[in-house]
This record gives structure tokens, C-alpha cells and sequence, in this order.
């Protein structure tokens, strides 16, 4: 496991994938720390944590485009069934390169704080508290993310698709205030991911929303089993 | 060493492989011919694990590919028709990686060093792989399948796309890897499968066709025995003496190949070889040459391409 989880890391800084999914990231992270605390002159970083979440809506599916679609693509994934690995643990290294890519981006959370430090006096409390909330909204996005690239044999197809239902994902609040229905509309906000990220980036950690993500970051991966296995029966 | 045993694979409504079953020893080279679409692909990768057989049971070793995959896999290795390379790794990476994929508990230097000298990618191992030339690309592949000494080797089409002086080297390769490992080698170059191969299974429409050694099933062991002959001399008299050999069952006219030789194919339930000479040189004839001569693959694969031979060799 630990040979495909160090091969798939690397391959990202074999490409440009990995070096411009950072350099975007840190990049937009970096606007919004100038524009929202230094140049208003606050130490709240909070609107910087909620805008980042848009922004891993379009960096995450970039992440995991190439996780199985590529293999597919150039066979590779022969190599991989045949080893004497198991696919639950083929999974679990794609998914945690791409979740090690993201604590990578992240960094730059850290890199604002101490820039912060310099000119006052950051709550490091609520920072590591956000970069453990993206890190549960990555994973999950991440799970999802390796699930759709298990489907196709083509990158870009992975990427458009896991992009689409990302936006939808951050779409549920939308669609929720919309509904009729009290019981849907109540549904729809139990599975609101921008709700229980917002609440993180407030400070306000519940273990019920640390489960949530958890759940849906298992839920995915043990689909994406189940899908290669089905695919070997096919 | 491998037992297939009643395989049968579907892909929608269609059958790609029916009640396929056989045995492969420990040591043998068995060469797994059929046309496109007859079914060679699918079944190695059922054997390998790749992908899962409607029903049946492949044992590696005495280890079940469904139930213990992960015993059974290490048995085995692998160069499929298209080798699973990453092109952005150079080829010393990329062994190491497999190494590592395939849990190979040998010195992994002295190990990855010795397979590159074996299969001649020692001078490439610092070049990124999309650079390699399709030659090189086959022969890393290969490489990937070595690792670990696997005591099963299961090459798909491992000649394909090679030079003339490519495909002797990687036959020559292959014969040496007969000698310690067990191989199954599918080709759709029959000469090929005739040079390296042991034993044969043509597979047809997803059926085994005909299995067996390669000299029963091309007519040189057992059953009918042919002789080609170059006699010098006059072709009617010459037809007459070979005619009254005791035990001769056909004689084919060749024609002259040189002046005042012509050459013929007798056939014989025995070895007729000493009569054969005596009654020659009695009536003043000069053998030439005198060969025995197998039927050839490439007639038997076509006879069962086109139905008209079933079950044979079984």
C-alpha cells in the first residue's frame, strides 16, 4: 500500500498537476488573507476560511482527476490488480496522496497565521480548528472525487464530473430554501456541507459534524470498492 | 502448478469463454494460440486475477484465485499485451515501485540489477519511460513480470511490435526463462509458438480447440509419420520404387527442385526411414535429402479456424 501511496504522491510533482493545484491554491488563499485581514486590518480570519471553500470545489477535482482514470487509460490498473495488494488498500493510497496533496495546500494557512503574528495576534486556536475542517471537507470531496475517477477512462471527464457535483453539493442550502416540502427541506440541510463547514470556521466544533464528513469520506471510498470489484465481474 | 478448471466468462450476452479447463505443470512452456476475440486475453487475465470468471476455479500453486488472491498473485507474474508502464517514471523508479508493489523480499539492488542485464535495459534504466522506444517498452515490461522470481510467468503477446533481431533475442529470453520458470505464452505467430512452446492450446470462439505437446498435435510424434524426400534421378522410376516400400500410405508429388532431383512427401503409420534407403539405393537412386516432416501448425490452427477439425489432440 505504502509503494502506490508513494508513487502517487510523487507523481504529482512529476507534472504540473501537483505544482499548479498549490501554487492556485496558496495563491487564491493568499488574495483573500491580503484583501480580507490585512488590508481591512483584522485578525479574523474567518471570511478568508469561508472563501476558501469555493476554491476547493474547482482544486480538489484536479487532485483526484487522474487517481484511477489514468490507469485505466494506460493499463496501468493491470498492474496494480495483479499485485498481491487488495483493492480496499489500492483505494485507501489513492485517497491518501490526494488528502496528503491537500495538507500541502494547506500549509498556507499556517504560512498566513505567521504573517498575521507580525502585525497581531492570531487565534492559532480557530486556525488549526479551519485547517482541520478543510481537511474534513477536502476528504470528503477527495472520497467523492476518487469514486467518479474510478468511472471513466478519461481525466477530464473525472475532473468536469467531480467539479459538477461539487458545485451541486454547495448548491443543497440553495436548493433546500427552495423546497416545499418541510421533510426535504430538512434532509437537504442534514446533508448541507457548507453548513457544517461554516460552523467549523466559526470555532464551533461538534463531533456530530466531524462524523458527518467522516461518514461520507468512508461512504465513497467503500463505493469506489465496490466499483472495481463490480468491474472485474462485469 | 496451474489448474483452470471450467472456466466460463461472459461480456453481456456474449460468451467469451465456455467450460474452459486445463493443467499446466511446473516447468512447462505452453503456448496459448487463437485468432482475435477467440478468448487467450481474457483468459490470462482471469488466471492472473485481473478480472473474475463467471464461474470455475483457477488454483495457482494449490491457491485459489478467488479465495486467496493475495497468496496466489505472488506466484505470478505479469506482462499483459499492452505492459503496465508509467511513462513518468524512469525505469529504475518504476522497478523499484513494482518491487515494492509486488512485496518482493530480495535485495532489491542486486535484484532489479540482475533482471535489467537478463533482459538488456541496464543501459536505459536512468531514462524516463515515454522516451523508451517500443522494444525497450516491452522489455521493461517484461522486467516488471520477472521481479521476484515468480515461479508462473504469463506473457501475452510479448513479441508484438519488436524487430526481426528484437523477436530472436526475446525468444532466446524466453526459452532460458522455460527452463526455470513455468510460462504460458500466447502469440498469434504460430512459428513462434512452435519454437518456444512445449505444449499448445488453440482457442477458439472461447473453446479449447485442441491441447497438447506440440509434436502430437503437428503430426511429428505420434500417429502418422511424413518423410520429405530429394531423390536425383528419373520422377516416375522413382515414383515406382517408393510406391512398392512396404508400409507407405502416401506418396506427394513436389516437383524438381534442382536439376534431376525432384522431391516427395511419403506417409506411414511406421518408421520406414531404413526401408525407404534400402530400396533406393537398390534401384541406383541418390538420396539427397531425406527429412521427416510435421504437419504444419499454422495448417492445424487453420483446419480449426475453419471447423473443419474439432476435439483434436484432446
Amino acid at each position: 500500500m505504502f509503494a502506490i501511496f508513494k508513487r502517487e504522491l510523487s507523481s504529482y510533482f512529476s507534472s504540473p498537476v501537483g505544482y499548479v493545484v498549490t501554487a492556485a491554491f496558496m495563491a487564491f488563499c493568499g488574495v483573500f488573507f491580503y484583501v480580507q485581514c490585512l488590508y481591512t486590518g483584522t485578525s479574523n480570519m474567518y471570511t478568508v476560511f469561508q472563501s476558501m471553500f469555493f476554491i476547493v470545489l474547482f482544486v480538489i477535482p484536479l487532485i483526484t482527476m487522474r487517481l484511477f482514470a489514468e490507469d485505466k487509460k494506460n493499463k496501468t490498473d493491470q498492474a496494480l490488480l495483479t499485485s498481491p495488494v487488495n483493492i480496499p488498500a489500492i483505494v485507501f493510497a489513492k485517497y491518501l496522496s490526494a488528502l496528503v496533496m491537500l495538507v500541502i495546500c494547506l500549509l498556507s494557512y499556517i504560512i498566513d497565521g505567521v504573517v498575521l503574528s507580525f502585525v497581531g495576534s492570531p487565534d492559532w486556536g480557530v486556525i488549526f480548528g479551519n485547517v482541520f475542517a478543510m481537511l474534513l471537507l477536502g476528504s470528503a470531496f477527495i472520497a467523492i472525487g476518487v469514486f467518479i475517477s474510478c468511472m471513466t477512462e478519461s481525466v477530464i471527464i473525472a475532473a468536469v464530473f467531480s467539479f459538477a457535483v461539487n458545485v451541486l453539493i454547495s448548491l443543497i442550502d440553495t436548493i433546500a430554501a427552495t423546497v416545499q416540502w418541510g421533510w426535504l427541506q430538512d434532509a437537504l440541510n442534514a446533508l448541507s456541507f457548507q453548513t457544517k463547514y461554516s460552523n467549523f470556521a466559526l470555532g464551533l466544533i461538534s463531533l456530530s459534524d466531524v462524523v458527518f464528513f467522516i461518514s461520507i469520506t468512508a461512504l465513497f471510498l467503500f463505493f469506489t470498492d465496490r466499483m472495481i470489484e463490480r468491474k472485474r465481474w462485469a | 502448478m496451474i489448474e483452470v478448471k471450467h472456466i466460463t466468462k461472459s461480456y453481456g450476452r456474449r460468451c467469451a469463454l465456455d467450460d474452459v479447463s486445463f493443467r499446466i505443470n511446473k516447468g512447462d512452456v505452453l503456448g496459448f494460440l487463437g485468432a482475435n476475440g477467440a478468448g487467450k486475453s481474457t483468459t490470462m487475465n482471469i488466471i492472473t486475477g485481473y478480472i473474475s470468471s463467471d464461474s470455475g476455479e483457477v488454483l495457482i500453486n494449490g491457491k485459489s484465485i478467488l479465495d486467496d488472491p493475495t497468496e496466489a498473485k505472488k506466484s505470478i507474474g505479469y506482462l499483459p499485451e499492452m505492459p503496465p508502464l508509467y511513462n513518468d517514471m524512469t525505469v529504475e523508479k518504476y522497478l523499484k515501485f513494482m518491487f515494492d508493489l509486488k512485496k518482493v523480499r530480495l535485495p532489491m539492488k542486486e535484484h532489479i540489477d540482475s533482471i535489467c542485464n537478463k533482459v538488456g535495459i541496464a543501459d536505459v534504466k536512468g531514462r524516463i519511460i515515454k522516451h523508451l522506444s517500443k522494444g525497450y517498452r516491452q522489455r521493461v515490461g517484461l522486467a516488471q513480470a520477472l521481479l521476484g522470481d515468480p515461479p508462473v510467468l504469463i506473457l501475452d503477446e510479448p513479441t508484438v511490435g519488436l524487430d526481426p533481431a528484437q523477436i530472436i533475442e526475446m525468444r532466446k529470453l524466453i526459452r532460458e526463462l522455460g527452463e526455470k520458470h513455468t510460462v504460458i505464452l500466447s502469440s498469434h505467430v504460430l512459428s513462434e509458438v512452435q519454437a518456444v512452446c512445449d505444449k499448445i492450446i488453440i482457442i477458439n470462439n472461447g473453446k479449447i480447440a485442441a491441447q497438447g505437446v506440440t509434436d502430437e498435435l503437428t503430426g511429428s510424434g505420434k500417429g502418422t509419420r511424413r518423410l520429405r524426400l530429394i531423390i536425383e534421378g528419373r520422377e516416375q522410376s522413382i515414383y515406382s520404387v517408393l510406391k512398392n516400400v512396404d508400409k507407405v500410405t502416401g506418396i506427394e508429388k513436389r516437383g524438381e527442385t534442382e536439376k534431376g532431383c525432384y522431391e516427395f512427401v511419403i506417409e506411414s503409420d511406421k518408421d520406414i526411414r531404413r526401408s525407404l534407403y534400402r530400396a533406393i539405393s537398390r534401384s541406383d537412386f541418390n538420396i539427397m535429402l531425406m527429412q521427416p516432416e510435421g504437419r504444419s501448425l499454422e495448417d492445424l490452427f487453420l483446419k480449426i479456424m475453419s471447423g473443419n477439425e474439432n476435439e483434436e489432440g484432446k
